[in-house]
Protein backbone atom coordinates (compact mmCIF):
# COMPACT_ATOMS: atom_id res chain seq x y z
CA UNK A 1 0.00 0.00 0.00
CA UNK A 2 2.78 2.51 0.97
CA UNK A 3 4.83 3.40 -1.95
CA UNK A 4 7.76 1.08 -0.07
CA UNK A 5 6.21 -2.11 -0.82
CA UNK A 6 9.39 -3.91 -0.23
CA UNK A 7 12.22 -3.52 1.87
CA UNK A 8 14.58 -1.57 -0.32
CA UNK A 9 18.14 -2.55 1.36
CA UNK A 10 17.22 -5.78 0.42
CA UNK A 11 17.70 -5.48 -3.22
CA UNK A 12 21.37 -3.71 -3.15
CA UNK A 13 21.76 -1.04 -6.00
CA UNK A 14 20.25 -1.90 -9.24
CA UNK A 15 20.94 -0.10 -12.23
CA UNK A 16 17.59 1.70 -13.40
CA UNK A 17 16.63 1.35 -16.57
CA UNK A 18 15.21 5.13 -18.28
CA UNK A 19 14.57 3.22 -21.62
CA UNK A 20 17.17 6.05 -23.44
CA UNK A 21 19.61 6.28 -20.52
CA UNK A 22 22.64 7.77 -20.96
CA UNK A 23 26.48 6.44 -20.32
CA UNK A 24 26.19 8.39 -17.04
CA UNK A 25 22.54 7.52 -15.91
CA UNK A 26 23.66 3.80 -16.89
CA UNK A 27 27.04 4.10 -15.03
CA UNK A 28 25.13 5.71 -12.13
CA UNK A 29 27.63 8.84 -11.84
CA UNK A 30 27.03 11.27 -9.38
CA UNK A 31 25.57 13.95 -11.09
CA UNK A 32 23.90 13.58 -14.99
CA UNK A 33 22.45 16.88 -16.13
CA UNK A 34 20.90 15.03 -19.14
CA UNK A 35 18.84 12.97 -16.76
CA UNK A 36 17.12 16.22 -14.99
CA UNK A 37 16.35 17.70 -18.03
CA UNK A 38 14.90 14.36 -19.61
CA UNK A 39 13.34 14.26 -16.28
CA UNK A 40 12.36 17.80 -15.32
CA UNK A 41 9.12 18.12 -16.64
CA UNK A 42 7.70 15.19 -16.30
CA UNK A 43 8.85 14.10 -12.85
CA UNK A 44 10.77 16.64 -10.92
CA UNK A 45 8.55 19.77 -11.75
CA UNK A 46 5.62 18.37 -10.92
CA UNK A 47 6.86 16.99 -7.63
CA UNK A 48 8.42 20.39 -6.66
CA UNK A 49 4.40 22.19 -7.64
CA UNK A 50 3.05 19.70 -5.37
CA UNK A 51 5.33 20.11 -2.65
CA UNK A 52 4.82 23.75 -2.58
CA UNK A 53 0.79 23.10 -2.45
CA UNK A 54 1.80 20.59 0.37
CA UNK A 55 3.34 23.37 2.18
CA UNK A 56 1.02 26.74 1.69
CA UNK A 57 -1.90 24.60 2.52
CA UNK A 58 -0.23 23.23 5.45
CA UNK A 59 0.55 26.76 7.01
CA UNK A 60 -2.36 28.35 6.04
CA UNK A 61 -4.35 25.92 7.75
CA UNK A 62 -1.74 25.80 10.80
CA UNK A 63 -1.52 29.80 10.98
CA UNK A 64 -5.80 30.52 10.88
CA UNK A 65 -5.66 28.05 13.92
CA UNK A 66 -2.84 29.13 15.76
CA UNK A 67 -4.16 32.56 15.27
CA UNK A 68 -7.74 31.91 16.25
CA UNK A 69 -5.88 30.43 19.14
CA UNK A 70 -3.48 32.84 19.96
CA UNK A 71 -6.27 35.63 19.97
CA UNK A 72 -8.39 33.54 21.96
CA UNK A 73 -5.88 33.27 24.63
CA UNK A 74 -4.01 36.89 24.27
CA UNK A 75 -7.58 37.59 26.41
CA UNK A 76 -8.40 34.18 28.01
CA UNK A 77 -4.68 33.36 29.82
CA UNK A 78 -6.68 30.36 31.20
CA UNK A 79 -6.15 28.34 27.86
CA UNK A 80 -2.85 28.96 27.44
CA UNK A 81 -0.96 26.23 29.03
CA UNK A 82 -3.83 23.64 27.62
CA UNK A 83 -3.18 24.84 24.21
CA UNK A 84 0.74 24.59 24.50
CA UNK A 85 0.68 21.30 26.12
CA UNK A 86 -1.65 20.21 23.09
CA UNK A 87 0.30 21.73 20.52
CA UNK A 88 3.96 20.56 22.34
CA UNK A 89 2.34 16.98 22.84
CA UNK A 90 1.78 16.52 18.77
CA UNK A 91 5.43 18.46 17.82
CA UNK A 92 7.46 15.57 19.83
CA UNK A 93 5.58 12.86 18.13
CA UNK A 94 7.92 11.53 15.11
CA UNK A 95 6.73 12.85 11.67
CA UNK A 96 7.36 9.17 10.07
CA UNK A 97 4.77 7.72 12.71
CA UNK A 98 2.66 10.46 12.80
CA UNK A 99 1.80 10.30 9.39
CA UNK A 100 1.40 6.09 10.06
CA UNK A 101 -1.27 6.83 13.09
CA UNK A 102 -3.30 8.82 10.97
CA UNK A 103 -3.77 6.46 7.97
CA UNK A 104 -5.83 4.20 10.16
CA UNK A 105 -8.32 7.40 10.59
CA UNK A 106 -7.72 9.37 7.24
CA UNK A 107 -6.39 6.76 4.88
CA UNK A 108 -3.55 6.94 2.05
CA UNK A 109 -5.01 10.74 1.45
CA UNK A 110 -4.05 13.80 0.78
CA UNK A 111 -5.96 14.84 4.41
CA UNK A 112 -3.10 12.35 6.20
CA UNK A 113 -0.38 14.57 5.07
CA UNK A 114 -2.24 17.69 5.74
CA UNK A 115 -3.08 16.90 8.96
CA UNK A 116 0.45 15.89 10.37
CA UNK A 117 1.89 19.25 8.57
CA UNK A 118 -0.65 21.26 10.12
CA UNK A 119 0.30 19.96 13.35
CA UNK A 120 3.80 20.35 13.41
CA UNK A 121 3.41 24.25 12.69
CA UNK A 122 0.79 24.71 15.44
CA UNK A 123 3.88 25.24 18.64
CA UNK A 124 6.05 27.72 16.69
CA UNK A 125 3.31 29.33 14.82
CA UNK A 126 1.09 29.91 18.15
CA UNK A 127 3.97 30.58 20.63
CA UNK A 128 5.79 33.44 18.33
CA UNK A 129 1.54 35.30 17.92
CA UNK A 130 0.72 34.80 21.36
CA UNK A 131 4.45 36.23 22.41
CA UNK A 132 4.30 38.81 19.92
CA UNK A 133 1.00 40.26 20.85
CA UNK A 134 2.57 39.95 24.79
CA UNK A 135 5.41 41.80 23.99
CA UNK A 136 3.61 45.04 23.18
CA UNK A 137 5.02 47.70 26.19
CA UNK A 138 2.70 48.54 28.49
CA UNK A 139 3.28 52.23 27.95
CA UNK A 140 1.95 51.59 24.23
CA UNK A 141 -1.15 49.81 25.39
CA UNK A 142 -1.73 52.59 28.37
CA UNK A 143 -1.00 55.46 25.23
CA UNK A 144 -3.80 53.61 22.77
CA UNK A 145 -6.34 53.61 25.82
CA UNK A 146 -5.63 57.50 26.63
CA UNK A 147 -6.43 58.04 22.97
CA UNK A 148 -9.52 56.53 23.15
CA UNK A 149 -8.68 53.19 21.33
CA UNK A 150 -11.55 50.39 21.72
CA UNK A 151 -10.61 46.99 22.81
CA UNK A 152 -10.59 46.22 19.45
CA UNK A 153 -8.92 49.07 18.00
CA UNK A 154 -6.42 48.50 20.15
CA UNK A 155 -5.77 44.99 18.99
CA UNK A 156 -5.94 45.95 15.26
CA UNK A 157 -4.06 48.83 15.12
CA UNK A 158 -1.54 48.08 17.43
CA UNK A 159 -0.97 44.93 18.87
CA UNK A 160 -1.61 43.10 15.64
CA UNK A 161 0.84 45.35 13.69
CA UNK A 162 3.45 45.24 16.77
CA UNK A 163 3.21 41.61 16.78
CA UNK A 164 4.31 40.97 12.59
CA UNK A 165 7.73 40.74 13.80
CA UNK A 166 7.71 37.91 16.12
CA UNK A 167 4.41 36.07 13.79
CA UNK A 168 6.77 36.35 10.73
CA UNK A 169 9.61 34.87 12.71
CA UNK A 170 7.54 32.05 13.48
CA UNK A 171 6.33 31.95 10.07
CA UNK A 172 10.15 31.77 8.56
CA UNK A 173 10.47 29.01 11.12
CA UNK A 174 6.85 27.16 10.34
CA UNK A 175 7.51 27.19 6.69
CA UNK A 176 11.07 26.23 6.66
CA UNK A 177 10.55 23.08 8.85
CA UNK A 178 7.38 21.84 7.15
CA UNK A 179 9.40 22.20 3.39
CA UNK A 180 12.18 19.74 4.99
CA UNK A 181 9.08 17.33 6.70
CA UNK A 182 6.67 17.22 3.35
CA UNK A 183 8.97 14.76 1.95
CA UNK A 184 8.17 12.11 4.00
CA UNK A 185 4.85 12.90 3.21
CA UNK A 186 5.83 10.42 -0.04
CA UNK A 187 5.56 7.59 2.67
CA UNK A 188 1.46 7.95 2.68
CA UNK A 189 0.97 9.36 -1.06
CA UNK A 190 3.11 10.04 -4.04
CA UNK A 191 3.71 13.45 -4.17
CA UNK A 192 6.33 16.63 -3.30
CA UNK A 193 9.82 15.66 -3.56
CA UNK A 194 9.48 13.06 -1.25
CA UNK A 195 8.53 10.83 -3.74
CA UNK A 196 11.64 10.78 -6.55
CA UNK A 197 13.92 10.39 -3.25
CA UNK A 198 11.92 7.32 -2.25
CA UNK A 199 11.97 6.12 -6.33
CA UNK A 200 15.48 6.71 -6.45
CA UNK A 201 16.04 4.78 -3.33
CA UNK A 202 15.45 1.90 -4.97
CA UNK A 203 17.96 2.29 -7.44
CA UNK A 204 19.97 3.84 -5.87
CA UNK A 205 20.32 6.80 -8.21
CA UNK A 206 22.63 9.41 -7.25
CA UNK A 207 21.86 11.82 -9.32
CA UNK A 208 18.01 11.93 -8.79
CA UNK A 209 18.37 12.18 -5.20
CA UNK A 210 20.56 14.86 -5.46
CA UNK A 211 18.81 16.84 -7.50
CA UNK A 212 15.58 16.20 -5.54
CA UNK A 213 17.61 16.76 -2.52
CA UNK A 214 18.62 20.11 -3.43
CA UNK A 215 15.22 21.30 -4.69
CA UNK A 216 14.29 20.69 -1.04
CA UNK A 217 16.67 22.17 0.21
CA UNK A 218 16.72 25.49 -2.34
CA UNK A 219 12.78 25.74 -1.94
CA UNK A 220 12.96 26.12 1.64
CA UNK A 221 15.81 28.65 1.51
CA UNK A 222 13.66 30.74 -1.05
CA UNK A 223 10.78 31.00 0.79
CA UNK A 224 12.66 32.01 3.95
CA UNK A 225 14.31 35.01 1.67
CA UNK A 226 10.92 35.82 0.27
CA UNK A 227 9.19 36.14 4.27
CA UNK A 228 12.30 38.19 4.84
CA UNK A 229 11.11 40.50 2.20
CA UNK A 230 7.36 40.70 2.90
CA UNK A 231 8.46 40.89 6.93
CA UNK A 232 10.37 44.85 5.77
CA UNK A 233 7.24 45.13 3.68
CA UNK A 234 4.84 44.92 6.43
CA UNK A 235 6.84 46.75 8.84
CA UNK A 236 8.00 50.12 7.61
CA UNK A 237 9.00 51.59 10.89
CA UNK A 238 11.45 49.06 11.32
CA UNK A 239 12.81 49.73 7.74
CA UNK A 240 13.48 53.66 8.01
CA UNK A 241 14.84 52.91 11.65
CA UNK A 242 17.69 50.99 9.86
CA UNK A 243 18.47 52.93 7.73
CA UNK A 244 19.07 56.71 9.85
CA UNK B 1 -13.62 6.49 13.80
CA UNK B 2 -15.01 2.75 15.37
CA UNK B 3 -12.08 1.40 12.48
CA UNK B 4 -9.81 3.24 13.52
CA UNK B 5 -10.08 2.30 17.12
CA UNK B 6 -9.90 -1.79 16.60
CA UNK B 7 -6.89 -0.55 14.74
CA UNK B 8 -5.38 0.84 17.38
CA UNK B 9 -6.37 -2.21 19.85
CA UNK B 10 -4.59 -4.66 17.14
CA UNK B 11 -2.00 -2.37 16.96
CA UNK B 12 -1.25 -2.51 21.29
CA UNK B 13 -2.02 -6.36 20.73
CA UNK B 14 0.47 -6.58 18.00
CA UNK B 15 2.91 -5.01 20.44
CA UNK B 16 2.33 -7.25 22.95
CA UNK B 17 2.25 -10.59 20.74
CA UNK B 18 5.46 -9.50 19.19
CA UNK B 19 7.31 -8.36 21.92
CA UNK B 20 10.65 -9.74 20.43
CA UNK B 21 10.74 -8.67 17.82
CA UNK B 22 9.63 -4.94 18.93
CA UNK B 23 12.39 -5.12 21.69
CA UNK B 24 14.95 -6.32 19.46
CA UNK B 25 13.75 -3.28 16.57
CA UNK B 26 13.86 -0.81 19.93
CA UNK B 27 17.32 -1.91 20.55
CA UNK B 28 18.26 -1.25 17.27
CA UNK B 29 17.12 2.01 17.09
CA UNK B 30 18.70 3.10 20.49
CA UNK B 31 22.05 1.98 19.06
CA UNK B 32 21.05 3.75 15.96
CA UNK B 33 20.09 7.19 17.51
CA UNK B 34 23.07 6.59 20.58
CA UNK B 35 25.51 6.41 18.36
CA UNK B 36 24.31 9.26 15.92
CA UNK B 37 24.15 11.17 19.18
CA UNK B 38 26.83 10.85 20.44
CA UNK B 39 29.45 11.78 17.46
CA UNK B 40 27.33 14.74 17.08
CA UNK B 41 27.83 15.60 20.92
CA UNK B 42 31.50 15.07 20.68
CA UNK B 43 32.07 17.11 17.21
CA UNK B 44 29.57 20.05 18.15
CA UNK B 45 29.56 20.32 21.64
CA UNK B 46 33.46 21.49 21.74
CA UNK B 47 32.99 24.02 18.73
CA UNK B 48 29.68 25.71 20.15
CA UNK B 49 31.17 26.28 23.48
CA UNK B 50 34.28 27.16 22.03
CA UNK B 51 32.86 29.72 19.70
CA UNK B 52 30.48 31.49 22.49
CA UNK B 53 33.62 31.57 24.85
CA UNK B 54 35.50 34.05 22.02
CA UNK B 55 32.36 35.39 21.33
CA UNK B 56 32.96 34.84 17.71
CA UNK B 57 31.08 33.03 14.74
CA UNK B 58 27.83 34.22 15.34
CA UNK B 59 27.42 33.79 11.48
CA UNK B 60 28.08 30.24 11.41
CA UNK B 61 26.05 29.51 14.17
CA UNK B 62 23.01 31.09 12.60
CA UNK B 63 23.40 29.73 9.55
CA UNK B 64 23.81 26.65 10.80
CA UNK B 65 20.74 26.59 12.37
CA UNK B 66 18.71 27.97 9.30
CA UNK B 67 20.25 25.31 6.92
CA UNK B 68 19.66 22.32 9.49
CA UNK B 69 16.37 23.13 9.93
CA UNK B 70 15.80 23.39 5.62
CA UNK B 71 17.58 19.95 5.31
CA UNK B 72 15.20 17.38 4.31
CA UNK B 73 15.75 14.12 6.64
CA UNK B 74 14.66 12.23 3.90
CA UNK B 75 17.06 13.79 1.52
CA UNK B 76 20.14 13.57 3.71
CA UNK B 77 19.44 9.63 4.45
CA UNK B 78 19.18 8.64 1.13
CA UNK B 79 22.27 10.65 0.51
CA UNK B 80 24.03 8.91 2.73
CA UNK B 81 22.79 5.70 1.63
CA UNK B 82 23.74 6.38 -1.86
CA UNK B 83 27.15 7.14 -0.99
CA UNK B 84 28.19 5.21 1.49
CA UNK B 85 25.87 2.48 0.97
CA UNK B 86 23.80 0.27 2.71
CA UNK B 87 23.66 0.05 6.90
CA UNK B 88 23.95 0.93 9.82
CA UNK B 89 26.69 3.60 9.89
CA UNK B 90 25.68 5.59 6.35
CA UNK B 91 22.18 6.35 8.58
CA UNK B 92 24.25 7.06 11.59
CA UNK B 93 26.66 9.76 9.67
CA UNK B 94 23.33 11.10 8.20
CA UNK B 95 22.09 11.39 11.20
CA UNK B 96 25.00 13.02 13.09
CA UNK B 97 24.45 15.86 10.29
CA UNK B 98 20.55 16.21 11.05
CA UNK B 99 21.71 16.35 15.19
CA UNK B 100 24.60 18.41 14.88
CA UNK B 101 22.75 22.12 13.95
CA UNK B 102 20.35 22.04 17.15
CA UNK B 103 23.29 20.84 19.45
CA UNK B 104 26.18 23.60 17.95
CA UNK B 105 23.58 26.20 17.86
CA UNK B 106 22.30 26.52 21.18
CA UNK B 107 25.50 25.81 23.12
CA UNK B 108 27.00 28.66 21.09
CA UNK B 109 23.66 31.16 21.89
CA UNK B 110 23.96 29.67 25.56
CA UNK B 111 27.82 30.47 26.25
CA UNK B 112 27.34 33.55 23.92
CA UNK B 113 25.06 34.65 26.63
CA UNK B 114 26.22 34.01 29.77
CA UNK B 115 27.04 37.42 31.83
CA UNK B 116 29.83 39.29 30.51
CA UNK B 117 29.60 40.13 34.48
CA UNK B 118 30.04 36.66 35.68
CA UNK B 119 32.73 36.00 33.20
CA UNK B 120 34.93 39.45 33.75
CA UNK B 121 34.44 38.58 37.75
CA UNK B 122 35.86 35.44 36.97
CA UNK B 123 38.79 36.41 34.99
CA UNK B 124 39.10 38.93 37.85
CA UNK B 125 39.76 36.58 40.30
CA UNK B 126 42.44 34.93 38.38
CA UNK B 127 40.82 31.54 36.77
CA UNK B 128 42.03 30.43 33.51
CA UNK B 129 40.65 30.35 30.14
CA UNK B 130 39.79 26.72 30.92
CA UNK B 131 38.63 27.47 34.49
CA UNK B 132 35.80 29.92 33.00
CA UNK B 133 34.28 27.44 30.46
CA UNK B 134 34.04 24.67 32.90
CA UNK B 135 32.83 26.26 35.97
CA UNK B 136 31.13 29.59 34.63
CA UNK B 137 30.23 29.24 31.23
CA UNK B 138 29.21 25.86 31.16
CA UNK B 139 26.90 25.80 34.25
CA UNK B 140 24.92 28.60 33.59
CA UNK B 141 24.49 27.67 30.12
CA UNK B 142 23.61 24.10 31.03
CA UNK B 143 19.96 24.72 30.24
CA UNK B 144 19.68 26.26 26.82
CA UNK B 145 22.76 23.48 25.75
CA UNK B 146 20.26 20.48 26.68
CA UNK B 147 17.65 22.53 25.10
CA UNK B 148 19.46 21.86 22.05
CA UNK B 149 20.73 18.24 23.33
CA UNK B 150 16.80 17.87 23.65
CA UNK B 151 15.86 18.71 20.47
CA UNK B 152 18.30 17.23 18.60
CA UNK B 153 17.45 13.74 20.54
CA UNK B 154 13.90 13.51 20.12
CA UNK B 155 14.57 14.21 15.89
CA UNK B 156 17.33 12.27 16.08
CA UNK B 157 14.81 8.95 17.77
CA UNK B 158 11.94 10.29 14.92
CA UNK B 159 14.22 10.34 12.10
CA UNK B 160 16.18 7.00 12.72
CA UNK B 161 12.92 5.64 11.62
CA UNK B 162 13.48 6.66 8.52
CA UNK B 163 16.67 4.74 8.38
CA UNK B 164 14.88 2.01 7.34
CA UNK B 165 14.54 3.15 3.65
CA UNK B 166 18.74 2.91 3.33
CA UNK B 167 18.65 0.06 5.17
CA UNK B 168 19.74 1.02 8.91
CA UNK B 169 17.67 -0.99 10.77
CA UNK B 170 15.19 -0.22 13.58
CA UNK B 171 11.59 0.16 14.50
CA UNK B 172 11.23 2.04 10.80
CA UNK B 173 11.93 -1.67 9.61
CA UNK B 174 8.04 -2.61 10.44
CA UNK B 175 6.77 0.82 9.82
CA UNK B 176 7.58 1.03 6.26
CA UNK B 177 7.01 -2.76 5.89
CA UNK B 178 3.22 -3.05 5.80
CA UNK B 179 3.12 -5.83 3.54
CA UNK B 180 5.06 -8.45 5.82
CA UNK B 181 3.49 -6.83 9.58
CA UNK B 182 0.32 -4.97 8.32
CA UNK B 183 -1.63 -1.99 9.09
CA UNK B 184 -1.56 -3.02 13.04
CA UNK B 185 2.33 -3.52 12.90
CA UNK B 186 2.97 -0.51 11.29
CA UNK B 187 1.04 1.67 13.68
CA UNK B 188 2.14 -0.60 16.93
CA UNK B 189 5.72 0.46 15.91
CA UNK B 190 4.77 3.71 15.18
CA UNK B 191 3.60 3.98 18.85
CA UNK B 192 6.61 2.57 20.16
CA UNK B 193 8.61 5.27 18.62
CA UNK B 194 6.11 8.21 19.68
CA UNK B 195 6.42 6.31 23.19
CA UNK B 196 10.91 6.13 22.60
CA UNK B 197 11.26 10.04 21.30
CA UNK B 198 9.10 10.88 24.56
CA UNK B 199 10.85 8.65 27.07
CA UNK B 200 14.15 9.81 25.19
CA UNK B 201 13.06 13.50 25.87
CA UNK B 202 12.82 12.86 29.44
CA UNK B 203 16.12 11.28 30.22
CA UNK B 204 17.94 13.31 28.60
CA UNK B 205 15.73 16.03 31.03
CA UNK B 206 16.88 13.91 34.16
CA UNK B 207 20.33 13.93 33.31
CA UNK B 208 20.20 17.41 32.97
CA UNK B 209 18.51 17.67 36.33
CA UNK B 210 21.31 15.63 37.47
CA UNK B 211 23.89 17.74 36.17
CA UNK B 212 22.46 21.16 36.95
CA UNK B 213 24.22 22.50 40.05
CA UNK B 214 21.61 22.96 42.65
CA UNK B 215 22.12 26.27 42.97
CA UNK B 216 20.96 26.75 39.38
CA UNK B 217 17.88 24.56 39.74
CA UNK B 218 15.26 27.05 38.91
CA UNK B 219 11.74 25.79 36.73
CA UNK B 220 13.42 26.85 32.77
CA UNK B 221 11.68 24.81 30.91
CA UNK B 222 9.11 27.10 28.85
CA UNK B 223 12.27 29.66 28.66
CA UNK B 224 14.55 26.23 27.05
CA UNK B 225 11.65 25.58 24.69
CA UNK B 226 11.28 28.98 23.11
CA UNK B 227 15.17 29.39 22.32
CA UNK B 228 14.87 25.55 20.09
CA UNK B 229 11.65 26.70 17.98
CA UNK B 230 12.24 30.33 17.73
CA UNK B 231 15.03 31.71 19.78
CA UNK B 232 17.74 32.45 16.90
CA UNK B 233 15.25 34.19 14.87
CA UNK B 234 12.83 35.64 17.24
CA UNK B 235 15.61 37.29 19.65
CA UNK B 236 16.62 40.02 16.74
CA UNK B 237 12.60 40.98 15.72
CA UNK B 238 12.10 41.22 19.63
CA UNK B 239 14.41 43.73 19.87
CA UNK B 240 12.82 44.98 16.99
CA UNK B 241 9.23 45.50 18.04
CA UNK B 242 10.98 48.03 21.06
CA UNK B 243 11.35 50.40 17.95
CA UNK B 244 8.36 51.78 18.13
CA UNK B 245 6.94 54.06 15.03
CA UNK B 246 7.70 57.56 15.58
Amino acid sequence: MTPLGEPVAAQGPVIPDFGKGSDCVVENRLFCPDWVRDNWSGTLEPALVEHVKLTLLAVAIGFVLSFGAALLTHRLRLFEKPVVAFAAIVYTIPSLALFQLLVPVTGLTVATVEVALVGYTLLILYRNILEGLRSVPPDVLEAARGMGLTRRQTLWRIELPLAVPATMAGLRVAVVSTIALATVAALVIPQGLGYPIFLALREAFKTEILVAGALAVGLALVADALLVVAERALTPWNRTRRVT
Amino acid sequence: MIASLTVFGDALEFIVDERRLILHKTWEHLLLSGAALAIALVISLPIGVWLGHRHRGSFLAVNVANLGRALPSLAVIAVGFVFIGVGFWSVAIALVVLAIPPILTNAYVAVDAVQTEAVEAARGMGMTDRQIITRIELPLALPLIFAGIRTATVFVVATATIAAVAGGGGLGDIIVNQAAYGLEGVVGAAICVSVLALVADGAVGLLQRALTPAGLRVESRSFEADVTTSGLRFRPSMSKVDGLPD
